[in-house]
């Protein structure tokens, strides 16, 4: 059984990029704005942490970069459709294509580089305790940040009074406004918001997951963390038990493998996404535990009443 | 919709077509080389390699070729459709590097008799069309010794990515060369779906080390696993390019895809006006097939590497020499003989040995 550990430590990593970039996308619905773009988001992170990394040799730097540059490019689309009030759909889509073009441009100078990996922290003694040790405090930072920010959202979406703001936005935007608050305000920084996490997520990819740039290195991470806030019915909860549900299936195919269990691994690859659809349909068969979380007013533009 | 607009628009687009083709034959004298990828020029991998070969085209001809390139074209109508605008531009020099890009090619070279076209790892051929790849399984079987010698725990973590004669070919053709040097190697191989997916195939790697492996191949585009090898204090082999770089430590060496020469030599080619349609697979000895330096390893298995490599390269020895029998026992090559390129492009079985199932 020592193959546990490794094997829960992989699960962690496989995890950490939906989860932050899921997070950040689930406070941006919430508001009522639908962000298509969280691939192209994540691949800006992933390549400005890694560029100013590599250039400053700075992880904290790079961190730091990716989080600006999510938080940028999240801006474009918020200008454009809160401001100009462009479709979100369409904008979104058009920030993904964005990203990965380019990510792969500012990128393009920086494949084949090698940097060092996120270091793990180590905590004298109690990270040498065996099985605990390792799972519990031997990771990277970002993958405590992760954890640490999804109690922290679920405790601004239910307890604060910000949060209950952010959320009736979500629910409905005239009545927002009519009470005297600023519906494109709020939403401008829930989108800044997505944007920074995506970019968080990214730079997990690039500085820690695979210490290194290739374009479109996501492949795809960024539609999973979509299609998780609605698999968490916008639930934050549910959003950790998600992420972590889908990389453990996605590691879990592998090593099958290697155990040379005999299942089709094309099979195995399209578990994880079987599952979402499964889960999909079932709590969308209750339409009213539904209506309780998804924000009522996702995806429409608001025009303040003359 | 109306037929009339669309007659119109159809001969306002046949005419465009006319003139660049006139263009194109006006300049003749001059190459004009165009390349279609499969993947970006940034993937580190495929597509990377044969962009470096183009730019050996621009640095060898100098001013009498000019090249241009489209990256990620999807196999499909789209590649047709960019092969096609390629040919009415001027492009005398069409290489399309992807095996999806088969029967595109075919068609469009059909249309134009006067350029032409060079089809990466396919076998459809014409006058104008001609086929080229290259011998991995020959890099891959000098690796299999090398990993023979420096595994402690005799197993071998494989990260394949789809089922497909190339990989498997190249699994086989690894064992061979392991089991050549020590019976004792065991395989375990994990399928990624993916040519490209750094993540997952970093994963798949990570599991495959968790099972005990303390060698890691890779036939996956992305350095990931040779990086997690890396980190996790094991060694490994990199893949279309040398990935020394991303595991300085790890790194046995690298099995090359080196296009420089042949695509520098067609350009030449259509130049003087030599060029021929023909049907290339070139290995160790063409160059095309470069082992990257021998690194992390000591001196009599350096030394043992360069005699395999050189011996396949002066076709002494064949990876694929008889006796062979496949997973179920039948024989597949006999004794003292080698197998037929027919069965090696084909090749959809396992050797007896290999303790998998080979996907379907």
């Amino acid at each position: 059984m020592e193959w546990i550990v490794p094997f829960i430590l992989t699960v962690i990593t496989a995890s950490t990029p939906l989860l932050l970039a899921a997070t950040g996308e689930l406070v941006t619905e919430k508001s009522g704005v639908l962000n298509l773009g969280v691939e192209g988001m994540m691949l800006v992170g992933a390549i400005a942490g890694f560029a100013v990394t590599a250039s400053t040799g700075s992880a904290i730097l790079g961190i730091l970069a990716a989080v600006a540059a999510g938080t940028l490019i999240s801006l474009i689309f918020a200008f454009l459709t809160l401001t100009l009030m462009a479709n979100q759909v369409a904008t979104g889509l058009a920030l993904t294509i964005f990203g990965v073009g380019f990510s792969a441009l500012v990128g393009s100078g920086f494949v084949g580089f090698a940097i060092e990996p996120l270091p793990a922290l180590a905590i004298p003694g109690i990270s040498a305790i065996p099985i605990v040790g390792p799972i519990l405090f031997g990771q990277d930072f970002l993958v405590y940040l992760s954890i640490a920010v999804v109690i922290g959202v679920a405790w601004f979406l239910a307890k604060s009074r910000a949060g209950l703001v952010l959320k009736a936005v979500g629910d409905s935007h005239h009545s927002a406004h009519a009470i005297g608050y600023s519906v494109i305000k709020i939403r401008y920084l829930a989108t800044m918001f997505g944007g920074a996490m995506a970019g968080l997520g990214g730079a997990y990819l690039s500085l820690s997951y695979t210490p290194m740039w290739a374009e479109n290195m996501t492949a795809g991470r960024g539609w999973i963390a979509l299609a998780l806030v609605v698999f968490a019915t916008w639930r934050p909860g549910r959003l950790v038990a998600g992420a972590y549900m889908f990389g453990l299936i996605s590691v879990m195919q592998l090593h099958a493998q290697g155990a040379g269990i005999h299942v089709p691994s094309q099979f195995m690859s399209m578990l994880p996404y079987l599952a979402t659809v499964i889960v999909l349909v079932i709590i969308s068969s209750d339409r009213a535990k539904i209506r309780l979380n998804a924000p009522a007013c996702i995806g429409q533009a608001f025009r303040a009443a003359q | 919709m109306n037929a009339s607009l669309v007659k119109r628009t159809l001969a306002a687009v046949a005419a465009v077509g006319a003139l660049a083709t006139g263009m194109g034959a006006a300049q003749a004298e001059d190459v004009k080389v165009g390349f279609v990828y499969v993947g970006p020029i940034g993937d580190h991998g495929w597509s990377y390699r044969h962009d470096i070969g183009r730019q050996a085209i621009e640095a060898e001809l100098g001013d009498a070729a000019s090249t241009s390139f489209v990256e990620s074209v999807p196999e499909g109508a789209d590649a047709e459709r960019v092969i096609r605008q390629m040919a009415q531009t001027g492009h005398n020099l069409i290489f399309t590097t992807s095996f999806g890009y088969m029967n595109p090619t075919e068609k469009v070279a059909k249309q134009f008799p006067d350029v032409k076209f060079e089809h990466a790892t396919g076998y459809k051929r014409a006058d104008n069309l001609s086929t080229y790849a290259a011998r991995f399984y020959e890099g891959r079987y000098v690796a299999g010794v090398i990993a023979g010698k420096m595994t402690k725990s005799n197993v071998v973590g494989y990260v394949g990515s789809f089922p497909i004669p190339e990989v498997v070919r190249g699994i086989n053709s690894f064992m061979m060369g392991a089991w050549s040097v020590n019976p004792d190697v065991e395989v375990k191989i994990v399928w990624a779906n993916t040519w490209y997916d750094p993540g997952k195939e970093g994963d798949a790697a990570k599991a495959l080390i968790d099972q005990g492996a303390d060698i890691m191949v890779q036939h996956t585009d992305s350095p990931a696993p040779l990086q997690v090898a890396e980190n996790r204090g094991v060694l490994g082999f990199g893949q279309a390019s040398d990935m020394i770089k991303f595991a300085p430590k790890a790194q046995l060496t690298a099995i090359v895809d080196n296009w420089d020469s042949y695509y520098v030599a067609r350009a030449k080619a259509v130049a003087d006006g030599t060029w021929e349609s023909t049907d290339t697979w070139g290995g160790i000895n063409t160059g095309m097939v470069e082992m990257a330096p021998y690194t992390n390893m000591p001196d009599d298995v350096k030394a043992l590497a360069e005699e395999t490599a050189a011996k396949i390269s002066s076709g002494e020895f064949h990876p694929f020499t008889g006796p062979i029998y496949d997973q179920t026992g039948e024989l597949r090559v006999a004794e003292g003989e080698v197998a037929d390129d027919g069965m090696l492009l084909g090749m959809d079985w396992y050797i007896k040995g290999i303790d998998a199932e080979l996907p379907k």
